[in-house]
């Protein structure tokens, strides 16, 4: 009983086993201890929050962010004590940020909820109580019966009871699932096939046992049987399933991945910024707090008769007194750290994004593919990178596989006008004196046409094709009615090329062709094996590039049999045992030949990747291939040179033999390591061509023998070539090169792109990952944070996006500390003057809205369309990217200088405005004085107009928003004074601002020392701007007198590139 | 991105052409080259040049803290108990250049000559005693007259526990000293008092809008005062601050009004009194020759080591005598000129476009 209530409030968990029973149409058992076991229903959910969580859930998630921690101790600190600045000057910003984040984050789930409620609301048919009712998907509950028509989608994760077709068949694609195009035949259990209509059904009793939900998709009981959410019914009528996993439950929903939370380079630079200002925060607060002391050691300071304490003044304890004090100092200057800098990074990522799925450079007409923003956090990351890591086929290739030659017996053969013939012989030989075809070669097309997992789609696509066999039907119907759908282009281009050298069988071997095959079992391909098998009722064979055979006895086969269902419908450790069952299959195997495919250069993949050496970035290819076909494909899309020296660690089998190598390929080795004369030669033989540029090759097997002993060594090496090759690479190691790289001490950014399943963890690994738009699925797409459709696009992402995103944000970070040092320093300047007594020196208001109005429009603009440099120059010279290389924008030397440059212009403000009406000066001319209050609004006016026009100056690109942004914040800053000062704000006890400002300005000298003290400000910038330009200019600056002239120009639209 | 939906066909997705989306909006470049800013240099060094020799008004200071006769009362306002005490003193002093109005129509009888007292040492601007008013009080809120914001403390009530009014630090400690000023001619003739406006020295907003006296009915200032204590400091409750002028009275006492404007220093000025040129000899302004200023000495500076000043000054539609700005733009002018200069040279050296301008 105890026990039954602790489950029920979710203190144990309910029962679980390794299996879960599924009751068909919901028909329990009529005996009584039958527990019902609960299911999640079929709703999908992928919004975060709901109406009544979304405020405190996004509060409490924004709140973890540190700054906006910071901000709400600063409020509540405020709220409790009595501190020199009412509570809304910080509270009203952080609300503002708070809102602004809270808005964009709800619109994004909004858009999730919508989506999702289109999808949980979608008719479905299921069967209840012998008759087909149409329901919502949400209502499905496991052991519900679903008949899916053609066409549809499964709504839940279904077993797959019945067909239209009599041997219980249906086709399927799971392109929404993992991009896999090909028609996939599924199966239903023989005990279920007949029944196919509704009141069968009705009569059904059966229990399904399968496994607890399970998020990889190709590892479940029963494959064949089981139809996965989202993937669509191809080529059959309708089919009855029994829902098995509903909801979140679903393959699909499983499979939902929160994505690893990559963080650029900047980002890092911005928060180590932000410590180093709250050491100033901390360090100007304790000093402030010292001083008031030591200042009211004498009585007279700190209490004249003209200033009394309170009563609980008095009452309080020192030590009270001395933490409040510090806090009310740190209230004072907490506006250093900006407040508002997090929300305007983030709103310019996430508009400023939009701009590279609008590029239409990026736009590729053929597939109608444009580039694709995954994740808007990296984008000035594309401007850092240091190593760009490649995969091969897909990326640099386009994976359009073309048959070209095959070798049968040593004998090579090529395909010559839709024949296969031997090398050598002359093509215009007559039909009849065609090479016939014998015993090992028919094998050999036998093996190719027979291994794959090629389906195909004919026009009439109801006429559909039992097993895998396309001769048969090649024959059949006309071949201009197929279409082959592969998983791989590799099969697809075998499949394709046979069927073209058909007739040629047909002649030698009539039988052969309308021989029809079994297909009994399918042993998949995968990367670690790099192999695939069939096993078939008469001839069996093997493929990928080499074809070999093995032939079984009947008991033979029985055997396999017996091995391969063993592991197949094993629930647990399925995948070893499988392995294991593979190999012993995949043994004793009779060599038939190799097949040639070829797979064709993408466009201006040399282009790209030397304009990415310019650029100063290294490349590195990283293929499966061999090592012959990596380095010839290498050289031929100019990765290699012809004149580089090509550097080779290749089958190094022990650690010290890598080792060896590696020394000798080391160039700064000191000489006397080495042992041996030919060592010796072949170091120096490096030594003396050292200025010539080093390619390096390496195999998988040494790679990994070099990673596991020799990291530095090898990273020495790798560093000294400016192209690496890595051939014979699996997955993982693709992955494990990558991080390699990452984690070497001079961390370099690095970007992985690749377009396959194969490059997942390698793209996920890298600082920034790129997709291809590519033939294989769309699984890299889905896992990186940008996605192109073609390498060549590459060029202009990191060239010319990746430039511009970086300056943007780059200034962006630093004219926000700058802006903030400019306006909290006064602050802290005028305390010298008020005994530490923590009077403000700005009115609340003005110290509120600084950030969020008169300061924030023009940064933000500025950082979305600032160009320094005209895209196409940016493109047409990649070393540009060069000036921007190592976070230099960003560096700790830019870093003092604006922080410098910050506190130079608050000093100037503060005591250009002290001397001239600091002691007792009067400034009008009816001899009227002025307060502090008018102090402190001159300092402010002067402040908001040299912040504004510092960034003028830093501005390149002034577009009309620009112009508006820059001279509308002046304005707005005046127009508000005005109304600000000319009311008399009811509800409030103080009115120290009523015609401050009109006063201020109806002085004349007022007037003289705005401009004198905002050109003080300004000058020596631009003398230093001017003469850098003109005695050191940057590649930058230069390219800029080739295409600025300062004058005021459209850019012609571009031609067709 | 809506406009891709209206699109079908091969191309549904391709992106629009139009300047904005492609970072292509027309845009001015400006690069700081010396082309450009040579031109503004040599422009802007001369213009500083004409900017900077303002005429410099005349400007005399007295310190009268223990000058003259003040020295007793000085020693006298030590003792906290003699507080109540009138003191009176007398510091004499010569004016050796004759404070001449220049560019005001002579027609125009008041102004250009104009008497501050100064302060020094003495803090308005430090955070307890800025708080401690009730600007809804002074505005004339009758809500917050007989009860005062708790801004006021301690000065919000006195000891029977009626509200101050009007209440805080600020207006407790107003400066009380009056002075008087003498003329006495260019040698020992009769003594002239010099005519002092005292009106007109606060700002227009300030004594006609801002400040306001309660009103209740029609009721006198005195009555609707009643129930409201005067400033601890003050010998006068506040509707009787000055008998001869009904409407300098209450929260819109001139003196009062440039008190409650705190000073952003401790080292500040107020302005007491404007010249009245009707009569000879004060037609042309204050002339040469001996002068004494009559001090009615209340306040108490000795406590914080403050000294007290009485200023004379003519202003220009300027300001008051100022040479900041002159000796900045002075400055900034030779600056400018000397970089045109510097770059001017660099730029005929090394040619139109920089040394290592070409690529």
């Amino acid at each position: 009983m105890l026990r039954w209530i602790r489950q029920q409030l979710g203190f144990d968990p309910p029962h679980q086993s390794d299996t879960r029973t599924v009751y068909v149409a919901n028909r329990f058992p009529q005996h009584g201890h039958y527990i019902p076991q609960r299911f999640a229903d079929n709703r999908i959910i992928s919004s975060k929050y709901t109406i009544w969580n979304f405020v405190p859930k996004n509060l409490f998630e924004q709140f973890r962010r540190i700054a906006n921690f910071y901000f709400l101790i600063i409020f509540l600190v405020q709220l409790m004590i009595d501190t020199p600045t009412s509570p809304v000057t910080s509270g009203l910003p952080l609300f503002f940020v708070i809102t602004v984040t809270a808005i964009k984050q709800g619109y994004e789930d909004w858009l999730r909820y919508k989506a999702d409620n289109e999808v949980n609301g979608a008719p479905v048919f299921v069967v209840r109580s012998g008759s087909l009712v149409q329901t919502k998907s949400k209502n499905i509950r496991v052991g519900d019966i679903v008949r899916v028509a053609k066409d549809e989608t499964f709504p839940a994760d279904l077993a797959l009871l019945s067909s239209d077709r009599a041997d219980g068949t249906c086709h399927i694609t799971t392109a929404s699932l993992d991009g896999e195009t090909n028609l996939k035949t599924h199966f239903s259990v023989a005990e279920t096939l007949v029944c196919q209509s509704v009141s069968q059904l009705e009569a059904l009793q059966a229990v399904v046992e399968c496994q607890q939900p399970d998020a990889d998709l190709y590892r479940s009981l029963g494959q064949e049987n089981l139809l996965l959410r989202g993937a669509r019914l191809k080529n059959t009528k309708e089919i009855f399933g029994v829902a098995i996993y509903t909801g979140m439950e679903s393959k699909m929903a499983l499979n939902y991945k929160c994505k690893s939370q990559k963080r650029s380079a900047v980002e890092k630079s911005m928060n180590t910024f932000l410590l180093i200002y709250l050491g100033i925060l901390l360090f100007e607060a304790i000093l402030s707090t010292i001083l008031k002391y030591a200042w009211q050691a004498e009585d007279k300071w700190d209490e004249p008769f003209y200033n009394q304490e309170t009563e609980q003044e008095r009452n309080s304890s020192p030590i009270l007194k001395f933490i409040s004090d510090f806090l009310a100092f740190l209230v004072l200057y907490n506006f250093i750290i900006p407040i508002s800098l997090y929300v305007t990074v983030e709103m310019q990522k996430f508009m400023g994004s939009f701009f590279i799925g609008w590029d239409l450079d990026l736009y590729h007409e053929e597939s109608d593919q444009k580039a694709q923003v995954n994740t808007s956090d990296l984008n000035e990351e594309l401007g850092q990178v240091e190593y760009v890591f490649t995969d091969k086929t897909g990326t640099l290739t386009e994976n359009e596989m073309h048959f070209r030659e095959c070798s049968i017996n040593g004998v090579k053969y090529r395909e010559v006008n839709g024949k296969l013939a031997p090398e050598g012989m002359t093509d215009d030989s007559p039909d009849g004196s065609m090479p016939h075809l014998i015993g090992d070669e028919l094998l050999f097309l036998q093996a190719v046409s027979l291994c794959h997992t090629v389906q195909i789609s004919y026009d009439q696509p109801d006429c559909l094709v039992g097993g895998g066999d396309p001769f048969a039907h090649a024959n059949g119907f006309s071949s201009s009615h197929m279409e082959y759908y592969a998983s791989s282009p590799d099969e697809k281009a075998l499949v394709e090329a046979v069927k073209r050298c058909g007739y040629v069988r047909s002649k030698v071997s009539a039988s052969l062709s309308f021989s029809r095959y079994k297909l009994l079992h399918l042993l998949e391909f995968d990367a670690d094996r790099r192999r695939m098998s069939v096993i078939l009722q008469t001839p069996s064979g093997l493929r990928t590039l080499v074809v070999a055979c093995r032939h079984f006895s009947p008991e033979e086969y029985i055997d396999v049999e017996k091995h391969l269902n063993a592991a197949r419908t094993a629930l647990q450790q399925r995948e070893e045992r499988l392995q294991e069952a593979f190999a012993y299959i995949e043994r004793d195997l009779q060599l038939l030949g190799a097949t040639g495919v070829e797979d064709k250069l993408q466009d201006k993949v040399q282009e790209t990747i030397e304009a990415l050496r310019l650029a100063g970035i290294k490349v590195w290819v990283l293929t499966g291939d061999k090592h012959e076909t990596a380095v010839s494909v290498s050289l031929s899309c100019g990765h290699f040179h012809r004149t580089m020296n090509i550097l080779e660690l290749l089958q190094q089998r022990s650690d010290n033999e890598c080792a060896e190598q590696l020394l000798v390929l080391l160039v700064p080795v000191p000489i006397h390591q080495l042992s041996g004369s030919v060592l010796l030669s072949l170091f120096s033989r490096i030594k003396e061509d050292h200025v010539i540029q080093h390619g390096l090759v390496v195999d998988g097997a040494s790679l990994s023998l070099a990673l596991r002993e020799h990291e530095k060594l090898f990273m020495e090496v790798c560093k000294n070539c400016s192209a690496v090759l890595c051939c014979r690479m699996a997955p993982l190691q693709k992955a494990k090169v990558v991080r390699l790289l990452k984690t070497s001490p001079e961390k370099p950014i690095t970007l992985a792109i690749g377009d396959g399943a194969n490059d997942v963890s390698m793209i996920q690994e890298a600082h920034v990952g790129i997709g291809i738009m590519g033939k294989e699925g769309r699984q890299a797409v889905r896992n990186s944070d940008y996605a192109i459709a073609r390498f060549k696009f590459l060029a202009k992402l990191l060239l010319v996006h990746g430039h511009f995103y970086y300056i943007r944000i780059a200034t962006l970070v630093q004219y926000f500390f700058y802006k903030n040092v400019c306006f909290i320093t006064p602050q802290f300047l005028y305390q010298f003057f008020c005994l530490f007594s923590q009077q403000t020196l700005y009115d609340s208001v003005y110290l509120t809205l600084y950030n969020i109005c008169f300061t924030s429009l023009p940064i933000l603009v500025y950082s979305l369309f600032e160009q320094l440099v005209h895209p196409h120059v940016l493109q047409n010279k990649p070393a540009l990217y060069r000036d921007i290389s190592k976070n230099s924008l960003l560096s700790f030397r830019t870093f003092l200088y604006w922080t410098l440059l910050g506190f130079l212009h608050a000093f100037i403000f503060f005591f250009g405005s002290y001397i001239l009406m600091g002691e007792d000066t009067m400034l009008m001319g009816n001899g009227q004085m002025f307060g502090n209050w008018t102090f402190g609004t001159l300092v402010f006016t002067v402040m908001v107009i040299t912040v504004t026009l510092k960034l003028a100056l830093e501005t390149n690109f002034w577009t009309w928003m620009n112009h508006f942004v820059t001279w509308g914040s002046i304005a707005f800053y005046f127009i508000f004074s005005l109304f600000y000062g000319g009311i008399i704000w009811p509800f409030l006890h103080s009115q120290d601002m009523y015609f401050v400002f009109v006063q201020l300005l109806s002085s004349g000298s007022v007037w003289f020392a705005i401009i004198i003290i905002i050109i003080t400000c300004l000058f020596p910038d631009v003398v230093k701007k001017v003469f850098y330009r003109h005695l050191q200019p940057t590649s930058t600056q230069k390219s800029q007198v080739t295409w600025g002239g300062g004058a005021e120009h459209v850019f012609q639209p571009r031609g067709d590139r | 991105m809506g406009e891709a939906k209206g699109k079908s066909g091969p191309s549904a997705r391709r992106p629009d052409n139009s300047a904005f989306k492609q970072q292509r909006l027309p845009a001015w470049s400006p690069m700081l080259t010396a082309n450009t800013v040579l031109p503004f240099f040599y422009f802007m060094g001369p213009f500083c040049v004409l900017l900077s020799p303002f005429d410099s008004p005349l400007s005399f200071q007295l310190d009268y803290t223990k000058a003259g006769s003040c020295d007793e009362c000085f020693e006298m306002r030590k003792n906290v108990s003699k507080a109540a005490l009138n003191c009176f003193c007398k510091v004499e002093f010569r004016i050796e250049k004759a404070f001449k109005v220049t560019n005001a129509p002579l027609k125009q009888l008041r102004g250009d000559v104009f008497f501050y007292y100064g302060l020094q040492n003495f803090h308005q601007n430090l955070r307890r005693y800025m708080d401690s008013r009730d600007d809804g009080q002074m505005v004339g809120r009758t809500t917050n007259l007989k009860n005062p914001s708790t801004y006021c403390e301690p000065f919000i009530k006195d000891q029977k526990g009626l509200p101050i009014a009007p209440c805080g630090a600020v207006a407790n400690s107003v400066f009380n000293d009056s002075f008087t000023l003498s003329y006495h001619g260019g040698s020992s003739g009769p003594a002239v008092p010099v005519p002092l406006l005292r009106q007109g020295i606060t700002w227009y907003t300030d004594k006609n809008i801002k400040y306001r006296n309660p009103k209740d009915g029609n009721m006198t200032l005195a009555q609707v005062f009643q129930g409201t204590a005067q400033p601890r400091y003050w010998q006068k409750p506040a509707y009787e601050l000055d008998p001869r002028d009904p409407a300098n009275n209450g929260f819109i006492n001139d003196d009062l009004i440039v008190w409650m404007r705190e000073a952003a220093f401790p080292n500040f000025k107020k302005l007491y009194g404007v010249l009245y040129r009707a009569k000879k000899p004060f037609i042309k302004g204050l002339p040469a020759g001996n002068y004494s200023v009559d001090v009615s000495y209340n306040f108490p500076v000795q406590h914080f080591r403050g000294r007290k000043q009485v200023v004379l000054t003519t202003v220009t539609w300027f300001g008051g005598q100022n040479h900041f700005l002159p000796i900045a733009y002075l400055i900034t002018s030779c600056l400018t000129l000397l970089v045109a200069v510097v770059l001017t040279v660099a730029w005929c050296k090394f040619g139109k476009n920089g040394r290592n301008m070409e690529e």
